[in-house]
């Protein structure tokens, strides 16, 4: 457009709807739109997800052989954790990045438009790739979401597919954080300072930089895997001079900073729900930035950690178990930070609240068992067993998940225009809360009792925790669909949410409509400059 | 040129649908080939990410050569092609990881070096077996095999990359100046010297495959070598082809001397390719 044009007829230039018909999704460079793509792909991929975890749970149900095979169960726990990592909690952020980062910064969208269409419209693709190997030949893959050598290698047919359907999701990965950089360090208001943004904002720039560094390694890592099975290589093969081991530190090098990925932008949601409902203003924010630097720094140097039992030097078992445990400095000044942003605050507790209220202490129990895990002389008694499983869901889901879920109760008035059902809201919490704890707190029992995971078979002395595990496991699946259900009245209608929608909310996202208009901020917003 | 006032967002893009598409059909098709099956479907996917980049990329182009970009826009292109640039250091740091491991831990420990279980591992399992890098393992997979000399190819290779990054410098001063001409001369060179360089490859292929019996099979040497100069190799057509369609931009009269980011982030790659090459030259090839 030229010059002229957009100096007359600004609005008629700009001001357009979305396009019409099904193609608008298709097509759509709105970063609105595209958040919207992402959060209901992630919202489905949930359900798949949560129902692989039900089959895994009911055939735990009582010990013995029950349901499935045991190579359908290997499958399905090694296509929960794919489809849960990269197909729900990757998606759901980068979808809350989406909506969320170009109002934050008062930018008119994200910085590469068209990229982000790409991003996007890759993962539906990636992951019909993947499941797809559920039906194949031998079955999808059954060697662990870690897809460690050897035993990934002896995979039927599906193991090409798994290793692309990565390379896949890595593509739409590394264009999607690129995308992110480039928004937050160029379309900010002019005047907002990098010390001015949300939290949110800045947890996903290091998160963007996080999956810059290592999605190319884990392509790198499943490449050799793939060189491995089919053109001759011996990369993780010691009879040729190579080592297994090797692949499990690539793999790690990628995989602990991916946990981090993981959950940084959840630290940013909280440290953005929190001071709204305490009515205070964030406590320690410059702490907060940069104890969110330093463990993304640290994430690079415990990768060993996950490998404490396979074999390396003493020293390196002493280097990645007292790294590990620094960790817990920041990740503390974290939990003070929350904590102090409640003290004597005017707190209410509406549905966001109460999740992040639910992250904040289900979050620090998961803190804590890493924090044993850490330990290489107790880990030797924890490794591979149900109490690792323990505290992975206990970060995970009431960690990563329930940011998620706390962000959609606390923005969904914003991107629909309508506030959520709170009786609902409140009820879906509670009853996750209970099943969750009764869903995975035994694990740490049986696991710290010898029950090792990834089995589809137990010894008899683990029966009665495992059978109140699967019934917290189908309790916790079906209150989902509370959250679909509230989530469906949300955007069907219910009472208009104001502009402010929280009493006591900050932040530019705010100071536009509810709903926000399909562009916002095409004009920067004049707080900062 | 007129400077747009606002960020130019574009409207309706059709062609990431079709890219994906494209990469689905690459990948679907590349693994049942790797199955067994036929390569058809992964050669249309090829075909359709062809067509579809270069229908994007002109798309692109034609917007920037009407002036919808603004420097705003400038910058988040070039912050992208910065950290894109990042992302292949990394994918090159996991083969160079591998590399290192191999060299530093999996080779000693396997004849019993290092303190643990190597000791026993190497009695047990591989007794007798000493290392020395290069190396195709304990089993001596691949057979009787000659390391890839540093002499005469290589070195070759190096004088080939590090003149064309000078020329490639020489071309970036020319369209800095607004000489558009000079510009197209010198990149013609650096096209030259890339596609040089990847004949010259090849032809180290060749000797490897048919004179050393280096394979990709000779064990963990072998596995290193081709994984990281064969990626290597890629990259520097993939450079070779950007620079040449830029420098068939240059003879359309595209660029000026403000106004020439796609030459920049071509050769910000071909630089990167460059540097890649040299710790390839110094860890595999001489030490």
């Amino acid at each position: 457009m030229s010059t002229a044009a957009a100096g007359h007829h600004d609005h008629d230039d700009h001001d357009h709807g979305p396009a019409k018909g099904w193609t608008r999704w298709l097509y759509t460079t709105n970063h609105k739109d595209i958040g919207t793509l992402y959060l209901l792909f992630a919202l489905v991929m949930f359900f798949i997800g949560g129902g692989m975890a039900l089959i895994i749970r009911a055939e735990l149900f009582q010990p013995g052989l029950q349901l499935v095979d045991p190579l359908f169960f290997n499958s399905m726990t090694t296509m929960h954790a794919l489809v849960m990592i990269f197909g729900v909690v990757m998606p759901a952020f980068v979808g809350l990045a989406n909506w969320m980062i170009p109002m934050m910064i008062g930018g008119p969208d994200m910085a590469l438009p068209r990229l982000n269409n790409w991003s996007f419209w890759i993962m539906p693709f990636a992951f019909l790739l993947l499941l797809s190997t559920l039906f194949m030949e031998g079955g999808g893959p059954a060697g662990g979401w870690t897809l460690y050598a050897p035993l990934s290698l002896q995979g039927g047919n599906s193991f090409a597919f798994v290793i692309f359907s990565i390379h896949f999701m890595g593509i739409s990965s590394v264009m999607g954080s690129i995308n992110i950089v480039a928004t937050i360090f160029n379309m900010r208001a002019p005047g907002m300072s990098l010390m001015q943004m949300p939290l949110f904002v800045w947890t996903w720039l290091i998160t963007a930089y996080l999956l810059i560094a290592v999605i190319p390694v884990l392509a790198g890592a499943v490449t050799m895997l793939l060189t491995d099975r089919f053109f001759g290589t011996s990369f993780f093969n010691a009879a040729g001079g190579g080592d297994p081991v090797m692949y499990q530190h690539i793999f790690w090098f990628f995989g602990h900073p991916e946990v981090y990925i993981l959950i940084l932008p959840a630290f940013g949601i909280i440290s953005s729900i929190i001071p709204t409902f305490a009515r205070k203003p964030l406590f320690g924010y410059a702490s907060m930035v940069y104890a969110t630097a330093s463990i993304a720094f640290l994430s690079f140097i415990v990768w060993a950690h996950h490998m404490f039992t396979v074999g390396m030097p003493l020293a390196g078992e002493m280097f990645f178990m007292f790294a590990t445990m620094m960790i817990s400095v920041p990740t503390g000044v974290k939990v003070f930070n929350w904590i102090a942003t409640m003290w004597r605050g005017s707190m209410t507790f509406e549905t966001p609240m109460l999740f992040a209220i639910g992250f904040l202490v289900m979050f620090t129990i998961g803190g804590l068992s890493g924090l044993m895990l850490a330990i290489t002389p107790a880990d030797i008694q924890y490794h591979d067993t149900y109490f690792v499983v323990a505290h992975f869901h206990y970060v995970l889901v009431p960690g990563a998940i329930y940011s998620i879920m706390a962000a959609t109760y606390y923005w969904m008035p914003k991107w629909t225009g309508n506030m959520y059902d709170e009786k609902w809201g409140k009820i879906h919490f509670w009853v996750s809360t209970v099943f969750l704890n009764v869903l995975f707190f035994p694990m740490h029992f049986v696991g710290l009792a010898g029950m090792p995971r990834r089995i589809p078979d137990y010894n008899l002395q683990f029966a009665d925790w495992n059978a109140v595990a699967t019934i917290g496991a189908f309790g916790f699946g079906f209150s989902q669909l509370i959250f679909v259900w509230v989530i469906y009245k949300c955007i069907k209608g219910g009472e208009k949410a104001t502009d402010e929608v929280w009493e006591g909310a900050d932040g530019l996202e705010w100071t536009v409509p509810s709903p926000a208009p399909y562009h916002t901020f095409e004009k920067p917003p004049a707080q900062y400059s | 040129m007129s400077s747009p006032s606002s960020y130019y967002i574009p409207h309706e893009a059709k062609w990431p649908i079709v890219g994906s598409i494209a990469l689905f059909a690459f990948f679907a098709g590349f693994a049942s080939l790797l199955n067994g099956g036929s390569w058809i479907v992964m050669a249309i996917g090829a075909a359709l990410l062809v067509y579809m980049m270069v229908r994007w990329f002109g798309q692109v182009i034609a917007e920037s050569e009407n002036g919808q970009y603004s420097a705003q826009v400038d910058v988040s292109f070039r912050m992208s092609m910065m950290w894109f640039i990042f992302s292949e250091v990394m994918f090159f740091g996991a083969f160079f990881g591998a590399l290192f491991y191999a060299r530093t831990f999996s080779g000693p420990w396997l004849s019993g070096m290092g303190e643990g279980g190597a000791a026993a591992t190497n009695a047990v399992l591989w007794s007798g077996f000493d290392y020395v890098w290069p190396n195709n393992g304990p089993e001596k997979l691949g057979g009787a095999y000659d390391a890839m000399h540093w002499f005469p190819l290589p070195v070759l290779n190096t004088l080939i990359l590090l003149t064309s990054g000078v020329t490639c410098t020489i071309a970036h001063h020319a369209i800095k100046h607004g000489d558009r001409a000079k510009m197209v001369r010198w990149l013609l060179a650096t096209c030259a010297l890339g596609f040089f360089f990847v004949i010259m490859q090849a032809v180290e292929y060749y000797e490897a495959y048919a004179h050393l019996n280096l394979k990709m099979s000779t064990g963990i040497y072998g596995s290193t070598f081709f994984m990281l100069t064969g990626f290597h190799g890629f990259h520097v057509c993939m450079g070779a082809i950007i620079l040449l369609i830029v420098m068939l931009r240059g003879t359309r009269k595209h660029f000026s001397a403000t106004n020439h980011f796609a030459f920049e982030a071509a050769a910000w790659y071909w630089h990167f390719v460059d540097v890649v090459w040299l710790g390839l030259f110094i860890f595999v090839y001489i030490l």
